[in-house]
């Protein structure tokens, strides 16, 4: 699930995190990847079955 | 990857630092950074009050829940922006996270309490809204400690932040706001001290605090921020990073430590033309305060109020 707009879509797997950023063209310092109740790293490996939310964390709001 | 520190798998990278951290670790990083921040600035002192400017976001609650592990006991300030349902969850954040730890939740509700919301503002004003939200939020903000009898109001803006502004600042060679970038503004007659504890975590880091600390935050952004130049810069800062880690860091922190001196005497030029405004009686460089004139586009200005 992609976040801002809220969005799903699935891709073949195994595939690592850092893999699916790019396939997705999301620069990876703008955004978290959670599995459940937690994180994974870059190099963590996604399987075909895995579900993650890419969630952005960039603010734009007043200062 | 492995923890830096216990080798135990780690949940998140942060390249600047060449590191990740398993939770519990990272979750001691970002306390650690925040600690070292207050010291280094000396931002809280003994006994002093504080209250965080709390909007509902990953920031300042994240802040807030540090503020408290650090052993202060902060209270909160909440404004209510009248944006909609993003304004509704981000005030149903604010208020649960408070009242799930028993800590004081102030709230302020443009709509209610001052006849105006940031979109009629940003209607009436026919500049982006953006602009009067955070005119609004500084003004109020500092109304708010002053007269509750805070020392210190901490806010949530994190190394991202701090990086955007600057870049923008510098862009546009704006001295006296150069001047003014610190992470701490010390207090002047009518202005509390304003701090910013996080100003040495990446927005990353405030977000993933977050998710491992499980505290329920606004994701959504705000719908009225879209495509604002802070939001260009944060993308171009982000380019950047990815292409060279630390490049954020070493832009803010080097300008902290070894550029804003020369920028100070701008700033100090501005402090001493303050006067009282002549409606709300707050410092301001005018007759009248920036924020009493936007109330007065808006129409709901008010002789002495907030």
């Amino acid at each position: 699930m992609l976040r801002n707009p809220r969005r799903e879509m699935e891709m073949p797997g195994p595939l690592t995190v850092s893999a699916l950023l790019e396939r997705l063209d999301v620069n990876p310092e703008s955004v978290l990847v959670i599995q459940g109740e937690t994180l994974v790293t870059r190099d963590a490996r996604l399987s075909d079955t895995d579900v993650v939310e890419i969630r952005p964390v960039t603010s734009g709001g007043a200062t | 990857m492995k923890c830096r520190v216990c080798r135990k798998p780690a949940v998140l990278d942060i390249r600047r630092h060449n590191a990740a951290f398993c939770r519990d670790h990272f979750l001691k990083h970002c306390a650690e950074q925040v600690r070292r921040a207050i010291k280094d600035h000396d931002m809280i002192r003994a006994g002093e009050r504080v209250v965080v400017a709390v909007s509902g976001g990953k920031d300042s609650l994240a802040l807030w829940d540090l503020l408290v592990d650090l052993g202060y006991r902060p209270d909160g300030l909440y404004l209510g922006l009248g944006i909609g349902e993003y304004s509704e969850a981000s005030g149903h954040a604010a208020r649960a996270f408070a009242h799930d730890r028993g800590l004081k939740l102030h709230e302020v509700d443009l709509a209610t309490d001052l006849g105006y919301d940031i979109p009629r503002a940003a209607a009436a004003t026919h500049r982006a809204p953006c602009g009067a939200c955070g005119l609004s939020k500084r003004h109020l903000f500092n109304a708010v400690a002053v007269e509750h009898g805070y020392d210190v109001v901490a806010t949530g803006h994190n190394l991202d932040d701090e990086a955007a502004v600057l870049l923008g600042n510098v862009l546009r060679w704006e001295t006296g706001y150069l001047g003014r970038q610190q992470p701490v503004l010390p207090a002047t007659p009518g202005f509390a001290r304003k701090v910013k504890p996080l100003y040495r975590l990446g927005e990353r880091e405030t977000a993933a605090y977050c998710v491992l600390r499980g505290l329920d935050y606004q994701v959504e952004e705000c719908p009225m921020a879209e495509g604002n130049r802070h939001l260009g810069f944060k993308e171009v800062l982000d380019s950047l990073e990815d292409r060279s880690p630390g490049a954020k860091a070493a832009f803010v922190f080097g300008f902290v430590d070894r550029a804003h001196e020369y920028f100070s005497d701008d700033a100090g030029a501005e402090r001493e033309g303050l006067r009282e405004c002549a409606v709300c009686g707050s410092p301001t460089t005018s007759d009248v305060c920036a924020f009493c004139r936007l109330r007065e586009r808006v129409g709901t200005r008010a002789e002495h109020s907030q």
